[in-house]
């Protein structure tokens, strides 16, 4: 089947999809998009986060079909241009990225964080960030991170 | 495999009489599981999520109608104040990109016994309305599951909301897992009082085929509790009510638990579930 979507602002065409195709396959292997990461394939790790209709999802999950005049935005398309979003800029700051497998669903979550929650408090960012497994950096660097992002650099 | 896409609910009630093999998809947090792995093949998909009559809530007839299409997220953030317990229920679900999506439809679409949604619709007594082509029907959620993974849901059939009762009071839901976030229960207890008429209902999760009523221990309750004064909940009440809890669920060794743990820790989140619900009645009350 077809899949038409706006991915990251442009539209995008997907062709010869397989009608039980998750939007991860068809992001990393039809749209050459390969910032969503495909881990667990049953949303337990979050490291396929991306935007569907504005709200984060496990990509993995989504059905590819279901995406269909959809707006998806994924990590790539977090930046402006070759200018890293601030919760990149943070990540990177903070060395909260060790393997990085996990970064770009971590980005995204947190990306969505900020956006709802400009100054989260710490209970929150671990509550917001509960569905996006780290098993390298033990995750006090992401919260430092997450901090940096927030403006909270003081208490880090 | 087709991938069936309906944009309306007769068209998609249409679409489940011409292909009752196809399999109904909404949020995908239990479909996309098993078609990932390999466990299913269905011939076709049928997506539910460009039907609007599944997602939205509303009054009707003295219930509180919900969509089956409604995500857990909007359960939260809309009706903690009306359905205080299924919204804590909803609440535990896996993480916020699973609530986004995950559907209260989709966990009666499973029905898997550790659903976290069912507990708290056996508690307030919901009902699960069903339709097709022939046309609808309501069946109580207890009797809406006939084992695990089973229900009553005919092969032309779609669920289309479920109905909670208006009446209010205090409820409570609790689950047992290794974390609080991205967890199958071990298992569960949803608790709803209603001091008007002075009754009680429960639901145990993740303990028995399917998700189960401790009607024992409701009737218990019901008879016991000190409803007009509020007072304090005596010891041996709370202590007997996690007896006839536990005594009420038929678990399962599996690699999420024992058998033995399950009954102990459902009479423990009883406990906890009636003492919690109870203070919040006394405090309605003026009392505690």
């Amino acid at each position: 089947m077809r899949i038409d979507c706006v991915v990251n602002g442009v539209f995008r065409r997907a062709d010869d999809v397989w009608a039980g195709e998750s939007l991860l396959h068809v992001l990393r292997e039809r749209l050459g998009l390969p910032g969503a990461k495909n881990a667990c394939e049953q949303g337990e790790c979050g490291s396929c986060t991306v935007y569907l209709d504005g709200e984060p999802v496990c990509a993995c999950l989504v059905p590819a079909g279901q995406a269909r005049g959809r707006d998806v935005v994924t990590v790539e398309g977090l930046g402006d241009g070759d200018e890293l979003h601030p919760v990149q800029r943070a990540f990177v700051a903070a060395g909260a990225v060790q393997c990085g497998f996990c970064t770009p669903g971590l980005v995204v979550a947190v990306h969505d964080l900020l956006a709802r929650t400009p100054s989260p408090a710490d209970g929150e960012i671990r509550e917001a960030l509960a569905g996006n497994l780290c098993r390298c950096t033990g995750y006090e660097k992401i919260l430092t991170a997450v901090r940096l992002a927030a403006g909270r650099e003081h208490e880090s | 495999m087709d991938f069936l896409q309906p944009e309306s609910w007769a068209e998609a009630l249409a679409v489940r009489a011409a292909y009752p093999e196809a399999l109904p998809v909404a949020g995908g947090t239990d479909v996309m599981v098993e078609l990932n792995f390999a466990r299913r093949r269905p011939p076709a998909l049928l997506d539910l999520g460009r039907v609007a009559e599944l997602a939205d809530w509303g009054g009707e007839d003295g219930l509180l109608r919900l969509g089956a299409g409604v995500p857990y997220r909007r359960i939260v953030t809309e009706l903690a104040g009306r359905v205080p317990g299924l919204a804590m229920a909803a609440r535990t679900v896996g993480s916020p990109q699973i609530r986004n999506r995950g559907t209260v439809g989709g966990n009666l679409g499973s029905a898997s016994p550790a659903g976290d949604a069912l507990p708290p619709l056996l508690a307030t007594g919901a009902l699960v309305e069903l339709a097709s082509v022939r046309g609808v029907r309501r069946v109580p959620v207890a009797g809406f599951c006939t084992g695990p993974k089973r229900s009553v849901l005919a092969p032309d059939e779609l669920i289309a909301a479920v109905l909670l009762p208006a009446e209010r009071g205090p409820e409570q839901f609790a689950k047992i897992g290794t974390r609080n976030a991205m967890v199958i229960a071990v298992c569960s207890f949803a608790l709803a009082l209603r001091p008007a008429d002075r009754t009680v209902g429960t639901g145990i999760g993740s303990a028995a085929p399917t998700p189960v009523r401790a009607v024992a221990a409701e009737e218990l309750l019901a008879a016991e509790l000190p409803w007009a004064s509020r007072a304090e909940l005596p010891d041996p009440l709370v202590r007997r009510f996690g007896e006839l809890v536990a005594a009420a669920a038929s678990p399962i060794d599996d690699v999420r638990g024992t058998a033995a743990y399950r009954r102990h820790a459902l009479g423990v989140l009883a406990g906890r579930a009636v003492r919690r619900a109870w203070t919040e009645h006394r405090r309605e009350g003026g009392a505690g």
